[in-house]
């Protein structure tokens, strides 16, 4: 957590006269553990806070790390440019309902509609645009609203009607299946034009090296100088605020990362629309989730419902916009899966799609017990996911194995968040 | 003694209150001054919690009339007591385990600049305030869980005062807290009195009661029993005045015990 990280002025006069310095300030608590200046710092904090259970995401990139190291070493075809822009494309979808997911589990609950209401929006967009005719735009956006209001039903009945979440969200799931294979129709499945916009989502690179390279540079300079600038006003208001070098040295962290991967990117097609759409969306979530007050009220609502209330909170509105929220994202990620396969079909938003999506939340570090996560835990979660299923395939093993597999990761990752709020309970931490 | 003002910040004029065959509250009378901390007593049942959420608006009242400043007001929604400048810490404190310190303080009205969280200036105030209240608390920045008992309830209490509140109510702040902790707590009841704030304290324990409070308004069976001058009353007397009369469980306990000891 990086508000631990902060140093307060105090700590300059403390190394000078500490009985001075603790008369002056007397917000610092001596019981509290103020982090040391340079590296050592950094290694005692890391130490303490594995110890309190305050992992991160830590064990999911570590696991990411073995993943492919893994699979590296069966198959040299796995750490290719070419093999992992697919991966960023793949995974596209998937992440695009993990993050509506990460909403919900946010709250505590819980929404297994998401994989039908993906299934639904695909098909409404093919058959309003394709049988119907329908201008591709106005349908993508109706086929978006479907997904709003479908989670907006859903909320609907869990904040106003009282019913449990998940008896909501399983009926939808049934629901929204049946629905979907409605109005397919009879020929079942329906192909979408290769060149329309849907199908672009996930064709389309920006070939242009340049792309890539620029987008890497803007993200970086756009996080050095939010950081900057919100750490001058920090020291003009007094409050602790971070110390430079460990601005520039993430700044550095962060851009070795956007140009590795800007790097393999350019090395194959160049840089895919639909990593640059996930990304903007995991920006834009992340920023509504932690800045706004919207988020916050989120928050507040996974940890304690009385409180939100009292607290003048519209839990009800709240809930609904949650839901609706996990719908659009729902019917997001079920375009972005129609158009990896150009087509809707009936087994659209069947299958291992649901558990996947959950389960890419929960593997990214998302807690099942509400209030903990971050939308970037998706992406974490579903990289995850898609390199096992990729890994697998290169060797040719089918999909009954792959199941267990991720069944097992998940298990792994449900334990470990069991655990470490355990620990985290006993650390006063949770 | 604490300058004390002329007109009481609220008064309540023969407030009763029916739930159904129930009465309540019959024909209560209480006045609360600036600077003054009232403790509301009385036996489990006695109306102390029914009398508080009539003020804090949960309950409005079904006769009587409340005066604030002086003047007849109607609070029928806790809304309007906010507005008044009514603030109620109720005993299960109602915070955010997972949100830290400044999240929960400005929970529900959170400092916006254009439309986005200034957390930075939050995280002033909130140091501000808490130093006013001289409050020690490891870190603003640190999750609710991590804190103790004492010290949510500091902060709970802490929370209530960012609306300038001219009465706050306290509903058994202690009830939970270790000897430190009820310590720091009466310490900040006692800061709210210095700083011109009315205080209503609902407490059980007499020794918070003697400690911090003016004046003990004892509520018996939804009635007004009697308010004492703290200074000038016994232990004894306020008890008997809870329990209603001066041959009680609590006096034949202590005859009782005072026997055993004599033989």
């Amino acid at each position: 957590m990086s508000t631990e990280k902060t140093t307060t002025p105090a700590e300059d006069h403390v190394v000078e006269n500490p009985e001075a310095a603790a008369a002056a300030v007397p917000v610092v608590d001596p019981r509290l553990l103020v982090r040391e200046q340079g590296f050592a710092g950094y290694v005692t904090e890391f130490k303490r806070k594995m110890k309190s259970g305050d992992l991160g995401s830590i064990p999911v990139v570590i696991g990411l790390l073995v993943i492919w190291a893994i699979f590296t070493g069966l198959n040299s075809n796995f750490l290719t440019a070419g093999n992992f822009s697919d991966m960023s494309v793949a995974m596209v979808g998937t992440g695009m309902i993990a993050v509506g997911i990460v909403f919900v589990l946010l709250l505590g609950e819980i929404d297994l509609s998401v994989g039908s209401v993906s299934g639904v929006a695909g098909a409404t967009f093919a058959v309003l645009s394709v049988t119907n005719g329908m201008n591709e735009w106005l349908a993508f956006v109706l086929a978006i609203l479907t997904g709003t209001v479908a989670g907006a039903i859903h909320g609907f009945f869990f904040a106003k009607v009282g019913v449990p979440a998940f008896a909501v969200t399983l009926a939808g799931l049934l629901f929204w299946n049946g629905f979907m294979l409605q109005i397919l129709g009879d020929n079942g499945t329906i192909n979408l034009d290769s060149e329309g916009v849907v199908a672009k989502l996930t064709s389309y690179y920006f070939s242009d090296v340049a792309a890539a390279y620029g987008l890497a540079i803007v993200v970086t300079a756009a996080y050095f100088l939010t950081a900057f600038f919100d750490n001058r006003r920090r020291e003009a208001a007094g409050v602790p605020s971070r110390p430079l070098n460990e601005i520039i040295v993430r700044t550095v962290l962060l851009a070795v990362l956007a140009f590795v991967v800007a790097i393999v990117f350019n090395q194959y097609k160049g840089l895919p629309l639909a990593v640059v759409i996930f990304l903007a969306v995991l920006l834009v979530t992340d920023f509504v989730l932690r800045r706004t007050a919207y988020g916050r009220k989120v928050f507040a609502l996974g940890g304690s419902v009385e409180a939100s209330r009292r607290a003048g909170i519209n839990v009800a509105a709240v809930r609904i916009s949650v839901f609706a929220i996990a719908g659009t994202f729902a019917a997001l990620g079920g375009l972005f899966i129609a158009s990896k396969i150009a087509s809707a079909n009936q087994g659209a938003g069947g299958g291992d799609l649901l558990m996947n999506a959950i389960a890419a939340a929960v593997i990214g570090g998302t807690s099942l017990f509400g209030g903990r996560g971050r939308t970037w835990n998706a992406l974490l979660g579903v990289m995850v996911i898609v390199s096992i299923q990729y890994g697998l395939a290169l060797e040719g093993i089918a999909s009954p194995v792959q199941y267990m597999i991720t069944g097992g990761v998940l298990l792994a990752t449900v334990v470990i968040d069991a655990v470490t709020r355990k620990t985290q309970k006993t650390a006063g931490r949770a | 003694m604490v300058h004390v003002s002329a007109t009481p910040v609220l008064a309540l004029r023969g407030v009763s209150k029916r739930f159904g065959a129930v009465q309540a509250l019959t024909d209560v009378e209480l006045e609360v001054h600036a600077g003054e901390v009232v403790a509301l007593v009385g036996d489990n049942g006695a109306g102390k919690s029914t009398l508080v959420k009539t003020i804090a608006g949960v309950h409005p009242i079904d006769e009587g009339s409340i005066e604030w400043e002086g003047k007849t007001v109607t609070i029928n929604k806790p809304h309007d007591a906010q507005n008044l400048g009514i603030a109620t810490v109720y005993q299960d404190l109602a915070l955010c385990d997972n949100i830290d310190v400044v999240g929960n303080l400005y929970l529900g009205r959170e400092i916006r600049k254009r439309g986005v969280l200034d957390e930075v200036e939050m995280e002033r105030r909130s140091r501000e305030l808490l130093d006013t209240l001289s409050i020690r608390i490891p870190s603003v920045r640190i999750p609710i869980a991590s804190l103790s008992g004492g010290q949510r309830q500091v902060v709970a209490i802490a929370r209530s005062m960012l609306g300038e509140p001219k009465l706050v109510i306290l509903d058994e702040p202690t009830a939970a807290l270790g000897v430190e902790q009820t310590a720091q707590v009466l310490d900040l009841v006692e800061r709210l009195r210095e700083r011109g704030h009315a205080v209503i304290l609902i407490s059980h324990n007499m020794a918070d009661v003697k400690a911090v409070a003016d004046k003990v308004a004892v509520l018996r069976l939804g009635r007004n029993n009697g308010v004492f001058e703290v200074k000038s009353t016994s232990q004894e007397e306020i008890i008997s005045a809870i329990t209603g009369a001066t041959d009680n469980a609590v006096t034949r306990r202590a005859a009782r015990t005072n026997g055993e000891i004599k033989k």
